[in-house]
């Protein structure tokens, strides 16, 4: 139990604390910063507890049945290669959060920031311990979202917007193809759940459907690692803040296609398609991204770059399936996390400091911030691979490695490729400390400006770089058991023997190794000819291709939509009527043919009948005077009013109740929005339409009446009615039958409900709140009365009548809520009748003075509506039973008496408060929108 | 007359009533044809529970018969989520004759890709504030 509650809350905790800064938006950014940083060090404790079984071998796990029939089950697993990847998360985690709190300029919205960034930290440290492929995936989805805002964090900047969808189209795309691989894998595995999974490669590797599920699978790691053709995301990413990229685009995120390959080496790898064609993308993408980061400017650019070549690296390793390359891989994750995090850090403070990441417009700077420099230079040497670097050993190692494969027949080929991808690197990295810290100054204004930032801001990378080195200096102590205990969870063999150092003779790795250093020192000091030969090349633009071909996907998507919907919704409409109709002919045709059945008639008596005439009557007007709208709402007003009157007469109290509320709240809605409306239709269609249009409606309705009297006349079937009956007082403890089912039998309905209608208020919101501005706002301010309005704005009579009237139907309201479980009444017949005290206040009083006296927001009654109803059942959870289990007893009080409290009544609480908040909402909208336009009109009118 | 009489013809007059005027060219009829379509299908779920008179489900020990109470349920929260429906409709049909100053429901035969320039020029935040 107590592993249990660890992972649960190792799982959930930055999501809690996500929501709480989120929560606590307007607070200093200390306040953000510190729970942020808080729940990265708990995390990190809590990882820490559980080092000694994950990486004893005694893997720690937990599983709840989520949705048992999908076989997705919440299954959380925290083996060697999770609990490695859970501690960079947390701990570079932890470190960005530091950094990013002196990162961040004034006046930015720190709370957005960090909550997406926690909001990230969960989803990533989610697929890492994920022990179902389902629920990875659910995590692998939320990762590109989350990196999604984090990327256009800067939402005025259109590089940061772009740079976001770029990247949400290409990592999400890359996720749909992930979606359909893992579903594949578990079919194939016959269970989604990753350890029944990882048990059954040979089983998986035999099936006919490997190759397509493996390339689905690769196109999801590939995307996401930015391997080669899909790397062109990553450095358009780099418009987000430096924090970002640090944690999600060189740490994290990216290596979440690497964690995968991972995490599936047992299924996945060991056969020639997968050998061939992830060695192939790795070394691709590792000799490109090399190359071209050579000659970028932005320091965010090499590094991106950079970055894209060491991905490809780790992916070229994994994809040999060979044991010792995947220890190398696994190491070198451990060192490109420390180096690249430093470097990414430091480039963040070069930019903080010169207001530039032009790697042209500086230089010299190891003068002006020696510290940075100091940081920088040793990272760039690790990522150089040079000795007595981390670098320097997994280099080392993936050199040594290259050998035992020959690519295309050739066994040369991989090791000269690979020594080439190394010079490349080794130039890259000089440059990038060279160019930058030593030399001259190239332009005096950053130079100026420059200064080492306080140490709260390089702590961080200082850390890092520390263990850089040391995983160079001392990797035996510090990484060979980890790095042995993951590799063995990788290859799902017994964790193999680790022996790390710096020297280990003269071996071909250590020449190739030299070749690589030699190579990239004279790369670098060819770089200004080398550059203008680069320059002068012209090379694809990854961007425009990207957008061209976006732009023939939607151009193309449009003519599909064109042809196969006509853009019209009078068409679409008819056409579905028709068929609707045409189903219904057939479906009689087939039935029978006999209209009416045997059930005997209740005899009507003359006040019904009169109703029933009424309703006709009114119908047939609102259809002959629609163009008079006015009237035509009156003509509804009618017809709900016999509804309700049937719903009554036809034992069904509640609903009438409902209906003749809610008719009035529509009623009110429609003469508000006419008010802003045309009054009349400018054309009326042709007599031709018209009598098209009334034989189809005659013929709908003559069959729907006469499925209805088909229905009505024939006994019905066996119903469950019985059960509702004879459980409502002994299980739900109510008497009211209806309203019991609302909040307890059926309460899982219900709360689908109250959230629909949540959300089509916070809809209405924003379609009114938005409608001030452009063609839209300018239409308002046009506005004019087309009414004759009466002269008096808030006549007297109504005001004071009003206000005396308020207090009484809100004491209605409460009585009808209270009363709710075993009369009728409850929860949404108060949340209407009290919305309707509300509302008359608004039509006597006007909307700013009643607005003004509002105690509640609309947005938090549908909030808090939602999370109580939600907790009532999350409660009966949390005492063992199923979720919404309703509880009541019987109490006495002295001076009361007997009386009951049901956990129903808090869910009809929660029902009340959504359904309050949601009509108040559409309607008060509505309102403030018609003030604003008749007090633009009055202004217009008064100033001529 | 029956009450099973009076609904069934109810509800098919209702319903003709809600073609016809869903099939007219204007917001305003549309939202209204919707409405009567909606208390035509909500009075036919209703119905399905088939016609009683004086029997609410109100449990009562002294009681024995009693209405079929899951299709009023049904139709309870029915009424609230076609509140709902029809108040957003009427918001999205208000907020489009806002936006083109035509209620036609088709925005009055403006081509789709003429206003393409428009809406990706907003899409991208580079549309122009009036």
């Amino acid at each position: 139990m107590a592993i249990a509650m660890t992972l649960l809350t190792l799982a959930l905790l930055p999501f809690a604390a996500a929501l709480a800064i989120a929560q606590l938006h307007g607070a200093p950014r200390a306040v953000h910063s510190g729970i942020a940083g808080g729940a990265s060090a708990a995390g990190l404790a809590l990882l820490a507890s559980l080092a000694a079984p994950a990486l004893g071998g005694d893997v720690p796990f937990v599983r709840w049945d989520w949705v048992p029939s999908l076989g997705l089950d919440l299954t959380l697993m925290v083996d060697p290669l999770g609990w490695m990847f859970g501690l960079l998360i947390l701990g570079i985690g932890l470190l960005v959060v530091i950094f990013a709190h002196s990162y961040l300029y004034e006046n930015e919205d720190t709370g957005r920031f960090f909550a997406s960034l926690m909001l990230f930290q969960g989803a990533m440290l989610g697929i890492v311990i994920a022990g179902n492929v389902l629920l990875l995936l659910v995590f692998w989805e939320l990762t590109s979202l989350a990196s999604f805002l984090l990327i256009g964090f800067w939402q005025h900047k259109a590089e940061a917007r772009q740079g976001a969808r770029m990247a949400l189209a290409v990592t999400g795309g890359g996720g749909l193809a992930l979606i359909g691989g893992m579903v594949l894998l578990g079919l194939i595995a016959g269970s989604f759940d990753l350890q029944a999974i990882l048990a059954r490669g040979d089983m998986v590797r035999a099936s006919p459907l490997y190759p397509l599920m493996l390339g689905l699978i690769l196109l999801g790691c590939f995307t996401k690692s930015a391997q080669f053709p899909f790397h062109f995301w990553l450095p358009h990413a780099m418009a987000a803040p430096t924090p970002v990229s640090v944690y999600l685009h060189s740490a994290t995120m990216v290596k979440a296609g690497v964690f995968l390959l991972a995490r599936l080496w047992p299924v996945l790898a060991g056969t020639e398609l997968y050998t061939v064609t992830v060695t192939t993308v790795g070394l691709v993408t590792m000799l490109l991204g090399a190359t071209v980061a050579l000659f970028r400017h932005d320091l965010k650019s090499i590094l991106a770059y950079s970055t894209i070549s060491q991905l490809g690296m780790l992916v070229m390793l994994l994809g040999f399936s060979l044991e010792a390359a995947a220890l190398a891989a696994v190491l070198h994750i451990l060192n490109h996390a420390a180096f690249k995090a430093a470097l990414f850090m430091s480039a963040g403070i070069v930019e903080h400091e010169t207001g530039t990441r032009d790697i042209r417009r500086l230089g010299g700077l190891a003068k002006a911030m020696p510290v940075t420099a100091g940081i920088a230079t040793l990272a760039a040497a690790s990522m150089a691979g040079l000795p007595p670097f981390g670098g320097f050993i997994s280099k080392e190692l993936m050199l040594y490695q290259t050998p035992k494969l020959a690519l295309a027949g050739l066994p040369w080929l991989l090791p000269v490729l690979a020594t080439l991808g190394a010079t490349f690197s080794v130039a890259y990295s000089l440059r990038f400390a060279a160019h930058l810290f030593a030399g001259r100054p190239r332009e005096a204004g950053p130079f100026a400006r420059a200064h080492d930032p306080s140490p709260a801001m390089w702590a961080a990378p200082a850390l890092l770089t520390t263990l850089a080195v040391l995983l160079g200096l001392v990797p035996m102590l510090l990484a060979a058991p980890l790095v042995s205990a993951v590799t063995g969870a990788v290859t799902g063999s017994a964790p193999p023997e680790v022996e790390l150092g710096l020297w280990h003779g003269v071996n071909l790795a250590l020449i190739l190794s030299m070749l690589a250093v030699a190579g990239g020192a004279v790369l670098l000091s060819r770089h200004a000819g080398l550059l203008s030969l680069w320059e002068r090349a012209s090379l694809p633009d990854a961007k425009r291709m990207f957008e061209i071909t976006l732009r023939l996907a939607d151009a193309r998507v449009r003519k599909a939509l064109v042809a196969t919907h006509t853009p019209s919704l009078q068409r679409m409409l008819l056409a579905s009527f028709a068929i609707m109709i045409l189903l219904v002919i057939d479906g009689a045709l087939t039935g029978g043919g006999v209209l009416t059945g045997t059930r005997p008639g209740l005899p009507a008596n003359l006040p019904a009948v009169a109703a029933w005439a009424l309703l006709i009557a009114a119908t047939l007007a609102v259809v002959l005077e629609s163009h008079n709208r006015l009237r035509a709402l009156v003509y509804v007003s009618v017809i709900g009013l016999v509804v309700s009157l049937a719903f009554a007469v036809l034992s069904a109290p509640d609903l009438a109740l409902t209906q003749i509320s809610v008719e009035a709240v529509t009623v009110l809605l429609m003469l508000l929005a006419l008010n802003l409306l045309p009054k009349k239709p400018p054309v009326i269609s042709s007599r031709m339409r018209k009598t098209r249009d009334a034989a189809i409606a005659i013929v709908g309705g003559v069959l729907v009446g006469g499925i209805a009297w088909a229905m009505l006349t024939r006994d019905p079937g066996p119903s469950i009615a019985a059960f509702h009956l004879a459980n409502a007082k002994p299980g739900g403890g109510g008497t009211n039958v209806v309203n019991v089912i609302l909040v307890d039998f059926r309460a899982y309905d219900t709360l689908g409900e109250i959230i629909v209608l949540g959300i089509a208020g916070l809809g209405i919101f924003a379609l009114l709140e938005t409608a001030g501005t452009g063609a839209s706002g300018a239409r308002l301010r046009a506005w004019r009365a087309d009414m004759p309005h009466s002269p008096e704005r808030h006549p007297m009579m109504l005001v004071a009548a009003s206000r005396i009237i308020l207090p009484l139907t809100l004491a209605v309201g409460i009585y009808l809520f209270l009363r709710g479980h075993n009369q009728p009444g409850g929860g949404f017949i108060a949340a209407l009748v009290v919305a309707i005290a509300f509302l008359v206040q608004y039509l006597a009083a006007g909307f700013d003075w009643s607005d003004a006296r509002k105690p509640f927001g609309e947005h938090n009654l549908i909030g808090w509506g939602v999370l109580v109803a939600m907790a009532t059942g999350l409660g009966a959870m949390a005492l063992g039973s199923p979720f919404l289990t309703s509880w009541f007893d019987y109490f006495s009080l002295p001076l009361i008496g007997k009386f009951e409290l049901a956990s129903a009544m808090l869910f009809d609480t929660g029902v009340f408060l959504t359904v309050l908040g949601a009509v108040m909402l559409a309607l008060a909208q509505l309102s403030h929108v018609a003030t604003r336009a008749a007090r633009a009109a009055e202004e217009a009118e008064g100033a001529p | 007359m029956s009450y099973e009489f009076l609904v069934a013809s109810a509800i098919g007059v209702l319903v003709a009533g809600g073609i016809f005027l869903a099939l007219r060219a204007r917001t305003f009829q549309v939202v209204l044809g919707l409405t009567l379509i909606s208390y035509a299908v909500n009075l036919f779920l209703f119905a399905s529970g088939r016609l009683v008179l004086n029997r609410p489900p109100i449990w009562d020990k002294a009681v024995s018969e009693y209405t079929d109470p899951l299709p009023q349920a049904l139709v309870l929260t029915a009424i609230v989520i076609t509140f709902g429906m029809t108040a957003f409709v009427v918001i999205l049909a208000l907020r489009s004759f806002l936006e083109t100053g035509s209620d036609h429901v088709d925005g009055d035969r403006v081509p789709c890709d003429a206003q393409d320039g428009l809406a990706d020029g907003l899409a991208d935040g580079e549309g122009t504030e009036p």
